[in-house]
């Protein structure tokens, strides 16, 4: 079967981070339920800290540096993407949703999204539900009914028998289905013509 | 090749002394850096037009005007005419009127602007932005060419039996240019006309500017006025000067760190890599604007801007010095000496009454010719 693009997004910024962690698992798990379906999968991990300085000079010029814009080509182009980002102030960290700013605006327009989420406390639970998903619904994405929170708990105790991994193992399902029934077309060019001057002329 | 700068018209604080001049002296600035470029021998001197602070430059044809009757060489644009909320009728007269009173020596350049507050401001609608432009476009365009001009629209009140006034000087309208950074309906708009494209290309990467340039080469071909390369392109530029590169970087360093475009964003050495802002010694500005002809093509104007971000008019004059006795002639030379035979000049209220007359001519013949051939 042909070769699917995942290209992972992790907000977290420590090292090592929980959030990571976590991002790694949501990208393993959904290559192996690739797999089951007869798909591979290129896996591309963003670390946003890496690009902390890139992504607030696009917000400032308005245009990214070679190594932003190589990165925001991998999310354009990717059949499917995980992101995942730390939970500070009961909501998204401002870093993730910075580089969600300088994204293009149809970049993300029908690709599969696989959302989770790092916490202090299971307090913090649907915060993906009311802060994260309606940004992926705005940006058009096909996000998976199933998001991911993982509370530093979730982390302790048998790694099979945590009720994280079930979560984890349906998400990626979820993903994987959805990566292998959407045809991903290509981003629209923004410096292609699409009307005709007549067209433009008559103002319609 | 035409040689100018533009000035956007800002009053900003000077970073260094943490002063910012008056808006008078701001505007007498502009009218000292205009005189400048004339007598350092450049060809163009192009401002902008805003409406809200802190920029000045609200009336371009006061300002030329001005200016007009203080120069004798100097070819006066705008950068740019807001082509939206502006009415064209309006335009069509004021530059008229302005290319009588400075003998031809007047082109514009059309925009959209840059803020979106400004379309109610003159009881226009954002929303209509690029239908604006194409619109009343459409109309200046016929009221500089046709003496009574009957026109109904979407956007603007019917006219009947209109004739703006004064006509055009030897009933030859003024040369247009269309500036855009990323709008293809705007080079689409150019290359109908056969009017120039100007690319605004500094503040970007040069990727933008080469798409949009090739777009419009592509499209006036197709329209039919002459191949692709022959096509009429301006681009901007942005520099700083001294004669030891060294001196002129830590010289512009606090007004590029505090500039309200891109400060406090990148660094000066990432955005000279990523942009063509220019911060060195005369050769290599010479050898960065030589390199714009790599991916824009054999171009007809260049235009840099070099008065903003709180810069003292001083500094502003002595960079004037520098562009005009060092830089200039270099790029002239050797621009010319690379442009093939067949590659138009940037049009000229003299070449387009040469032309007219030429064509006149032309015409004058064929009938003769037809005439002749009826009698045999």
């Amino acid at each position: 079967m042909s070769d699917r693009s995942l290209v992972v997004v992790s907000a977290g910024l420590s090292q090592p981070s929980s959030t990571r962690l976590l991002a790694d698992q949501l990208a393993v798990a959904t290559v192996s339920a690739l797999e089951k379906l007869g798909a591979t999968a290129d896996v591309r991990v963003l670390e946003l800290r890496d690009y902390a300085r890139d992504i607030t000079n696009n917000l400032v010029t308005g245009f990214p540096s070679e190594q932003l814009k190589d990165a925001l080509s991998a999310v354009a182009g990717a059949n499917g993407l995980i992101a995942v980002t730390p939970t500070f102030r009961g909501s998204f960290s401002g870093l993730f949703k910075s580089f969600l700013d300088v994204v293009d605006d149809e970049a993300l327009r029908g690709t599969p999204v696989l959302l989770g989420a790092t916490g202090g406390t299971a307090r913090h639970s649907l915060m993906l539900e009311h802060a994260v998903r309606p940004v992926f619904v705005y940006l058009g994405s096909v996000v998976a009914p199933t998001s991911v929170f993982a509370a530093t708990d979730d982390f302790a105790g048998d790694v099979q028998l945590v009720p994280l991994r079930a979560r984890i193992d349906r998400a990626a399902g979820e993903l994987a289905a959805e990566v292998i029934r959407c045809e991903r077309t290509a981003a629209p060019d923004p410096f292609a013509l699409t009307t005709s001057f007549d067209q433009l002329l008559a103002g319609d | 090749m035409q040689f100018g700068i533009f000035s956007v018209g800002d009053v900003t604080e000077d970073p260094t002394t943490g002063t910012t001049i008056s808006e008078h002296d701001r505007i007498k600035a502009m009218v000292a850096i205009a005189l400048k470029a004339e007598e350092v021998g450049l060809d163009v001197f192009a401002m902008g037009e805003h409406h809200n602070p802190p920029f000045v430059p609200s009336s371009p044809t006061t300002t030329l005007g001005f200016i007009a009757a203080r120069t004798q060489k100097l070819l006066l644009s705008t950068s740019t005419t807001l082509i939206t909320t502006n009415d064209p009728v309006k335009i069509a007269e004021d530059y008229a009127m302005l290319q009588h009173l400075a003998d031809g020596r007047v082109d514009l350049m059309m925009g959209r602007g840059n803020t979106g507050p400004v379309y109610p401001w003159f009881g226009q609608d954002i929303r209509n932005g690029i239908q604006l432009a194409i619109e009343h476009y459409a109309l200046l365009h016929r009221l500089w060419r046709e003496d009574v001009v009957d026109w109904q629209g979407k956007l603007r009140t019917p006219l009947q039996s209109f004739t703006s006034t004064p006509r055009p000087l030897d009933g030859v309208p003024p040369f247009v240019w269309h500036g855009s950074i990323r709008s293809p309906e705007i080079a689409e708009q150019a290359a109908y006309y056969g009017d120039g494209f100007f690319a605004n290309h500094i503040f970007w990467p040069k990727e933008h500017t080469q798409r949009m340039v090739g777009l419009y080469r592509q499209r006036f071909e197709h329209y039919g006025h002459g191949s692709a390369d022959q096509a009429i392109v301006g681009l901007g530029g942005q520099v700083f000067m001294r004669k030891n590169s060294q001196d002129a970087v830590r010289e512009f360093r606090p007004y590029f760190d505090n500039a309200p475009v891109y400060g406090h964003g990148p660094s000066l050495e990432e955005f000279t890599a990523q942009t063509p802002l220019t911060v060195g010694s005369p050769q290599q500005v010479i050898d960065r604007t030589l390199g714009f002809r790599d991916y824009a093509g054999d171009y007809q104007r260049q235009l840099f801007l070099m008065d903003h971000a709180g810069l003292p008019l001083k500094v502003v004059l002595e960079q004037l010095d520098l562009l005009g006795e060092e830089v200039v002639p270099v790029l002239r030379k050797e621009f010319d000496s690379l442009r093939p035979a067949h590659v138009p000049e940037a049009p000229t209220h003299a070449s387009l009454l040469a032309a007219r007359e030429a064509n006149a001519a032309e015409q004058v013949e064929a009938v003769a010719a037809g005439a002749d051939g009826a009698h045999e």
